[in-house]
């Protein structure tokens, strides 16, 4: 890890009509940092996240990713975009397309790459999750564990340098987790820069170097795992804490 | 009714074909209007929104027989009155009604095949780097159009069947042939009866042509 801050996330403010889903949130997040953001549903996580990529619009306040301004109605988000790979909770596959098909659209469509280079792109990367041989099959033929971890090689595909995850464990068997969570410890140790937003708390123990824990659309306490899981300093952090451990 | 085929069986045949030019330049234009307000209405533009439902309710408010005496009688003259000579053949002005009486009920197709697929599908896209319209053209709307194209069916034949309201401004297709046909012979019965069956043979055929269509693009899913 060195200390070249990677996204820098000033006074964040976000209300959807008259309720405030964010109400300030500032931090900094270094490059090949893992930073996990837990919390109790609805307390803004995953709006947090998506306004790093600018899937939802900031209210206001500042995020700035690599020198350029999210925020700014001036960046080309597209170009911002193909730099940070997105995971969802319902994977979100291309349903039209098949799995080679789904990793390879982005990087040919862009000018990223040609037809031949993504595609071995493609095929190692499917190769790195174990899905080789799942290249023909849609969507559809797949299990959820297999589509997440689809849609993880999609968005490596793009050789993005930060990659954020919401929830991508939540929609799926608890038999199915454990996979996905192997594909994400593998990128995490090759040096990523990651937020994850999870339940998975022995996921963000092990892996994560810095815990968030957001309520109520702020940043309520954060520390390394050892911190938050053993000497949470918060009540608020101590009353989520003793409900999911 | 043989006598009807071989005497006006000529005359009927080309009338279906006025018919069928009529459609084809209407169903033409209609899915350009079509496709261009349909967007209008899902994209992230309130003006935008706001025209295309105004054209919509307009025209489905509007029976399509009021709509096509205005074209070609009433905006004629409302010309005149300012002074200006303007006129429509009745193919032109056809072709106008058609084309915006079908591309409002179009519009509402592609407005909601767009709107039911997942918004994901739309968020996964964009946050890979590629554009509101790249993302549209190739993830959302070919999902889309798969949905879309038993609705785009029923008003392709709605349409065809639609030209027959046209008889009313004079244009020669088969519904006012077959009027002056009556008007000859006085055999309604086997007039219309003939009439009938040939808009069924007409959209039958149209319909085998959709299935094999819509067979085709449910394979390579």
């Amino acid at each position: 890890m060195t200390d070249n801050i990677k996204i820098h996330v000033e006074n964040l403010c976000k209300n959807f009509g008259h309720q405030t889903v964010l109400n300030g949130i500032s931090t900094d997040i270094y490059e090949g940092e893992v930073v996990c953001v837990i919390g109790p549903s609805g307390s803004g996580k995953s709006t947090f996240l998506r306004c790093l990529n600018r899937l939802e619009n900031a209210t206001s306040g500042k995020i700035v990713v690599d020198g350029c301004v999210i925020n700014d109605k001036k960046t080309d988000i597209n170009k911002v975009r193909e730099n940070i790979g997105m995971v969802f909770q319902h994977f979100n596959l291309f349903a039209n397309m098949n799995v080679l098909k789904n990793l390879m659209l982005a990087p040919v469509d862009l000018k990223k790459a040609t037809k031949e280079e993504a595609e071995k792109t493609a095929l190692h990367l499917l190769e790195t999750v174990g899905l080789s041989d799942k290249a023909e099959s849609f969507p559809h033929q797949l299990s959820g564990g297999q589509k997440q971890r689809v849609a993880i090689a999609r968005a490596l595909a793009m050789n993005p340098d930060i990659m954020l995850f919401d929830e991508p464990t939540s929609a799926l068997d608890p038999e199915m987790v454990g996979e996905v969570l192997q594909v994400m410890k593998q990128l995490a140790a090759d040096g990523m820069t990651m937020i994850v937003v999870t339940h998975e708390m022995g996921f963000a123990r092990d892996v994560a170097d810095r815990v968030l824990f957001m309520a109520d659309g702020s940043i309520v306490e954060e520390g390394t795992p050892e911190e938050i899981f053993t000497n949470p300093q918060n009540e608020r952090t101590k009353d989520f804490l003793s409900c999911v451990l | 009714m043989f006598e009807i085929i071989g005497t006006y069986g000529k005359l009927l045949m080309g009338a279906m074909g006025q018919t069928l030019l009529l459609a084809l330049c209407g169903l033409f234009f209609g899915c350009i209007l079509g496709i261009i307000f349909g967007l209008a209405s899902v994209v992230d533009n309130k003006i935008s929104r706001a025209i295309s439902a105004i054209y919509v309710n307009l025209i489905r408010g509007v029976p399509m027989i009021v709509l096509a005496f205005f074209v070609f009688y009433g905006v004629p003259y409302g010309f005149k009155l300012v002074g200006i000579k303007f006129t429509l053949t009745a193919l032109q002005a056809g072709t106008i009604c058609l084309a915006l009486n079908c591309g409002a009920y179009m519009s509402e197709i592609i407005r909601a095949g767009i709107q039911a697929i997942d918004p994901g599908q739309m968020e996964a896209s964009r946050s890979l780097g590629m554009s509101y319209w790249r993302s549209m053209f190739r993830v959302v709307l070919p999902q889309a159009i798969k949905n879309m194209l038993p609705s785009i069916v029923n008003q392709f034949i709605i349409t065809l069947k639609d030209t027959s309201i046209l008889s009313v401004i004079g244009f020669p297709e088969l519904v006012n042939k077959a009027q002056n046909v009556i008007a000859i012979t006085f055999k309604s019965f086997q007039t219309w009866a003939i009439v009938a069956v040939m808009y069924l043979v007409v959209i039958l055929t149209l319909q085998q042509v959709a299935n094999a269509l819509e067979r085709r693009l449910s394979r390579d899913r």
